[in-house]
């Protein structure tokens, strides 16, 4: 027989308050295109910046999640991140100029075929760098914060510097894809067909990196060492394999990022990683470290208000990011979407 | 003692500057219930955490079923079969109470049998079942990180101060539950500063002084001998 107590939870009403405030960083996202739409004069001017900052939000979460997974898994601060940016912009363009007859055929199929093997070729060399990178300059620094700072960034100047090795000290400008050029008239407003796939890649990259952690046992082991890596252990699982495989779908994805953000320039400098560190940062402060969710959330709300602020007060663009960093810290100060951590 | 399944000899482990054990030996006999007791702060649970891997012993052996495991890594001592309830409980808040569960299930899916006899023992858990871990209450928090690590059979179960903190319904759910897995014959080294708990499960016992093993004997000895249990712990425990 059992005598412990009835364990029937009691259900109170909460308050609409309580109710909307795990729902609130995405309701912020909405009541920001909603503000966009009535701060933008014309509809259809709004309609291009919404999808051209969702584009550039997709980019972001793209070039940061990985980052924020190897923050929260391990405790690694990676100001070399960046890295993995310019040598996925560089094998990826690399790659479109060798396949100029694809790219410059006026046909999606062959565009997006050529488009796939840069970033398949751009995944794979920063998928190798990313477990060079983490054997040789992150391994032997683990839990110095201060020496994984300065080894990291030390790593991204080398890695700079041997882009200009190899691929020479000028900027390189590449055209989009031939039938990925232009718009498209959507209710009035100018759609950029490149912008649409950006968006496109990104929703596909955020729902399949939420369904291998939310549905896979890989992905509950990922979950679970973020918040507690002791304990994972002593269940059984090897979670440094874990975490390689996770820098390594990380600098994978940065490199994906890359070739996006190339393309979306439409010029690649051996410095573009570096400056894209700083919006990066900002999306992994504002989303919560160690949180997916949280860094989506926050990549399209940079994307989003530097769109519009562009828009309406070009000056104010350069201090938006920073603004709305502040703003969110002020209200969540571990970031939107917090992830608990045991110590 | 013949044939321990858990057998520690000389065991040294410094935390930092500390060395906080010094010199333990300990046999955990199979198939029985092997308690570990002493004040607070003389090592029980940095005995526990030596032979997981948490920490790492300096000196001596930590042999499991004849096997050194002292230098092994964690994960590769945890898949010898032996399941760890820390003290701490190790709970993942973020993840439901199902996902806990599937986690603690290593080597594959959850064995169905085996969740119906723990919803049984800890109803708490089907009710909670789709619910994040992080908002049970403390007792729930217990049956789960428990139940974990119940749900696969295990070699040897290390069982950290399983009653703290609790109501005393809930440590009696918990004292029967370990008692069905005694029952099962599975040896369990169990922390445990709830002397009737210990009494009631403990089939011999081990009293830690100072990062040294003082005494080991029956548990029946000790739990009689009130002079015994005042000279090792400090106080008549019999009294609290």
């Amino acid at each position: 027989m059992n005598t412990a107590p009835d364990h029937t939870p009691t259900m109170a009403r909460m308050s609409w308050a309580e109710r909307l405030s795990p729902y609130a960083p995405v309701l912020l996202i909405i009541g920001l295109v909603l503000a966009g739409l009535i701060a933008i004069p014309s509809t259809s001017s709004w309609l291009t910046l919404t999808v051209s900052g969702l584009a550039m939000g997709m980019m972001i979460f793209i070039m940061a999640s990985g980052l924020t997974l190897v923050f929260g898994l391990m405790d690694v601060i990676n100001f070399g991140h960046g890295a993995f940016v310019s040598v996925g912009a560089f094998v990826g363009v690399s790659f479109l100029l060798m396949l100029e007859h694809m790219t410059g055929a006026p046909s999606l199929a062959l565009n997006l075929t050529a488009m796939l093997v840069a970033i398949i070729g751009a995944m794979l060399a920063t998928a190798a760098m990313g477990w060079a990178f983490e054997r040789v300059i992150v391994k032997p620094v683990y839990g110095h914060h201060l020496k994984q700072i300065l080894v990291t960034m030390g790593g991204l100047i080398v890695v700079e510097q041997l882009i200009i090795v190899l691929w020479g000290p000028e900027e390189i400008f590449i055209t989009r894809p031939e039938a990925l050029k232009g718009a498209i008239t959507f209710a009035g407003a100018a759609l950029e067909k490149y912008r649409l796939v950006a968006v496109g890649i990104g929703l596909v990259v955020f729902l399949a990196m939420r369904w291998v952690l939310r549905s896979t046992k890989i992905g509950l082991i990922v979950r679970a060492g973020v918040e507690n890596g002791e304990m994972v252990e002593a269940l059984g699982y090897r979670l440094r394999l874990v975490f390689v495989g996770v820098f390594l779908a990380g600098s994978a994805l940065a490199g994906l990022g890359g070739v996006l953000w190339g393309l979306y320039q439409e010029v690649i400098t051996a410095h573009m990683g570096n400056q894209t560190m700083i919006l990066i940062f900002i999306v992994v402060i504002i989303g919560g470290l160690g949180s997916v969710e949280g860094c989506f959330i926050g990549a399209l709300m940079v994307g989003l208000l530097q769109n519009y602020v562009a828009f309406l007060e070009p000056k104010v663009a350069l201090i938006s990011n920073i603004g709305l960093m502040v703003a969110i810290l002020m209200w969540r100060p571990m970031g939107m979407i917090p992830v608990v951590k045991a110590k | 003692m013949s044939d321990p399944i858990l057998s520690l000899q000389g065991v040294n482990t410094n935390i930092a500057q500390y060395h906080i054990l010094q010199g333990v030996d300990l046999d955990v006999p199979r198939g029985a219930v092997t308690m570990l007791l002493g004040r607070n702060g003389v090592g029980k649970t940095t005995t526990l955490r030596t032979i997981i891997g948490h920490w790492r012993a300096h000196q001596g052996q930590v042999l499991f079923d004849g096997q050194d495991i002292t230098r092994l890594p964690t994960p590769a001592i945890a898949r010898l079969g032996i399941g760890f309830v820390p003290e701490d409980m190790g709970i993942f808040s973020d993840l439901s109470v199902e996902e806990n569960m599937i986690l603690a299930a290593v080597s594959g899916p959850i064995d169905s049998t085996r969740l119906e006899w723990l919803f049984s023992v800890f109803p708490a858990l089907e009710t909670f079942w789709k619910k994040d871990a992080g908002t049970l209450s403390g007792g729930q928090k217990q049956m789960l990180t428990i139940a974990r690590a119940m749900i696969e059979e295990r070699r040897l179960y290390l069982i950290d101060e399983p009653t703290k903190g609790l109501a005393p319904a809930i440590i009696s759910t918990m004292a029967r539950a370990l008692r069905e897995l005694k029952d099962q014959g599975a040896s369990i080294l169990l922390v445990e500063q709830n002397f009737a708990v210990a009494r009631a499960l403990g089939d011999s016992a081990n009293v830690m002084d100072d990062g040294r093993m003082i005494w080991s004997g029956q548990m029946q000895q000790l739990s009689t001998d009130a002079d015994l249990q005042e000279r090792l712990m400090g106080l008549s425990m019999e009294g609290q």
